[in-house]
């Protein structure tokens, strides 16, 4: 069964559309990158897959449909929405209580554990911890829930790099486990690249290239090229080319390994580099298209 | 630890989590009421305050109590009302303080988790929007009428005390304070008094539940719209229909719940099972009228929590 499953989901406020018809397939134990500029539809999506919006079209998670049945789901997806949204008045103490509490699945010796490694007291309040240990608090809450899906809305948004590398070090080390299903949106993709199995880019509330990281290793190159090569290389139809130091760096798409190598150093591209590379393109056809 | 039959579930609640059956209902509830009363610590402190000052001032009231009970009126009526005044005024403040305190609380239930973003994480925990906001309800429903109850029956019986304590030191008989007082009626009429309130000014807290659901913001100004109603009708139709159905939603617990005739030697005092009219009440239109409303405005208060996003 997928984890998500999405067909023509739609969603508009007034006139603007947030989603245009986005079709979706998660499975299960994957860890899906959802990359877009601002105000693409991500959050829109997101809030679509929790339940906390309604749509049009088909929407499965779990099996479910989020809108309908989102109280039963509740106890099975979990999710962080943005940081800083814990109430700032809660103790840690309480913040534990509350969710053994109200959630069944909440294991709070792991919580516990989890916070052991941190300078976290149980006596501190909220208000009281530091943006990196508001998040680390939160996470510790989020990781002891035995959920089939976690959503993370830009988990580690205005955190500094060691918090944002900490941040997903403990979420694969400690809580991924492939028959669980993480989907992520951030604008630090190039961070999370190494902790992705798959990607979709959404531009303007339509998925504009989805792929497996497997997939996008065998399929996208990247080329730095001495200006001697560059006629050659740039007559195998690059995507995108920019510089740097002098050399050229050019990025294809389905070019042959071997003939690349001839011209230059060869390597995987970076996420971000292929995003630009297919917002240029967006570009480009809404500007050549016809009005 | 070792589970014992003859210890509730409940009792333990670090423990593991339990059948998901038995979790249903009630934990969420309960832990979301717990909730509210660790957020809102202004419930529990403003009426304590008000409990102080009472009992500050009835304190510095106890020099007046030898030379009162030393010149009693004749009339036993009179006298009756006279040494129980202080019994059945004492608890007054504290009532009108968790009133109050219920209000500003009901403004802010909805509103305040919206405008600091923790309805975010709220809702990512498995507590239904209706459960989240009838523990909100419950608040000034019953824990703010609990706690006021609780008060009042500690000052009426530290009044008891004190006053005997002064009495006896003063060489003077307590006899007639305790054959006076009523301590088993007055608390009784005072969880009938708070029950009756509740139940009578429910609409107006789910009313400012729903406001403060709705609001984006100045949930104040949108709650306090229908007291300019009757304002604008007297200006507009020259009738005050509106002005006479707010006087009653306030005064109306009090004239359908009791029969106090004003003009009796002893006005002001309440200390007669007599003086309940349960029938009555229970046959007032305005108190079913009223928690219709009530449960209309806490079903369109859910409906608008399931839809909200933070501002």
């Amino acid at each position: 069964m997928a984890c998500i499953e999405a067909r023509g989901l739609r969603k508009t406020y007034g006139s603007t559309v947030a989603l245009d018809g986005v079709d979706l397939r998660v499975e299960e134990g994957r860890i899906l990158g959802i990359v877009g500029p601002n105000g693409a539809g991500k959050s829109t999506a997101l809030n679509a897959i929790l339940g906390l919006t309604p749509y049009q079209g088909e929407l499965k998670v779990l099996g479910r449909d989020p809108w309908t049945e989102r109280d039963r789901l509740a106890s099975e997806v979990s999710w962080i929405a943005d940081v800083a949204v814990l109430p700032r008045w809660i103790r840690v103490s309480q913040a534990l209580d509350y969710v053994a509490g109200v959630h069944p699945r909440f294991d709070r010796a792991k919580a516990e554990g989890f916070l052991a490694k941190t300078d976290i007291r149980r006596t501190h309040k909220v208000r009281e911890l530091s943006k990196g240990m508001v998040t680390q608090l939160h996470l510790a809450l989020v990781m002891a829930i035995d959920a089939k899906l976690m959503v993370l809305d830009e988990p580690t948004l205005g955190l500094d790099i060691l918090v944002r590398k900490q941040f997903y070090d403990s979420l694969l080390n400690d809580y991924f486990d492939r028959s669980r299903t993480i989907v992520v949106t951030t604008h630090q993709i190039d961070e999370i690249q190494d902790v992705l199995t798959d990607f979709v880019f959404v531009h303007r509330g339509r998925i504009v290239l989805e792929s497996s990281m497997e997939a996008f290793e065998s399929r996208y190159l990247e080329a730095m090229v001495n200006p001697e090569n560059l006629a050659a290389a740039r007559a195998l139809r690059p995507i995108r080319e920019r510089q740097v130091f002098g050399r050229s760096i050019l990025l294809f798409d389905g070019a042959d390994r071997q003939q690349l190598a001839a011209l230059g150093d060869v390597r995987t591209p970076s996420i971000a580099e292929l995003f630009v590379a297919v917002m240029g393109q967006e570009a480009a056809e809404a500007k050549g298209a016809p009005a | 630890m070792i589970p014992s039959p003859a210890v509730p579930l409940d009792a333990s609640p670090g423990t593991q989590p339990q059948a998901p059956a038995s979790l249903a209902a009630t934990r969420p509830f309960y832990w979301s009421v717990r909730r509210e009363l660790w957020e809102n610590r202004s419930l529990y402190i403003a009426p304590l305050v008000v409990t102080g000052l009472v009992l500050f001032a009835t304190l510095l009231g106890m020099f007046r109590l030898p030379g009162k009970m030393r010149t009693l009126p004749a009339d036993p009526a009179a006298a009756h009302a006279l040494v129980v005044r202080p019994f059945s005024l004492a608890p007054a403040p504290i009532m009108l303080a968790t009133f109050l305190v219920g209000l500003f609380y009901s403004l802010d239930a909805l509103y305040g988790e919206r405008r600091d973003r923790s309805l975010l994480f709220w809702k990512s925990l498995p507590v239904s929007d209706r459960t989240t906001v009838l523990s909100k309800a419950s608040i000034p429903l019953g824990v703010l009428p609990g706690i006021a109850f609780a008060l009042s029956l500690v000052t009426f019986f530290t009044l008891l005390l004190l006053s005997t304590l002064v009495l006896l030191g003063n060489g003077i008989s307590p006899a007639r304070l305790w054959t006076e007082v009523r301590f088993v009626q007055e608390p009784l009429i005072m969880i009938y008094g708070l029950t009756v309130h509740a139940l009578w000014f429910a609409p107006i807290y789910a009313w400012l539940l729903l406001v403060s659901a709705w609001a984006r913001r100045t949930p104040v100004l949108w709650a306090a719209l229908p007291l300019a109603l009757p304002l604008f009708e007297r200006i507009a139709f020259r009738t005050s229909f509106f002005g006479s159905l707010l006087k009653y939603r306030v005064t109306g617990a009090m004239s359908e719940a009791f029969a106090v005739a004003p003009n009796r030697p002893g006005a002001g005092t309440l200390d007669g099972l007599s003086q309940l009219t349960p029938l009555r009440f229970l046959s007032a239109p305005g108190l079913w009228v009223g928690l219709f409303f009530a449960a209309f405005f806490l079903t369109a208060a859910v409906r608008l929590r399931r839809n909200r996003e933070p501002i």
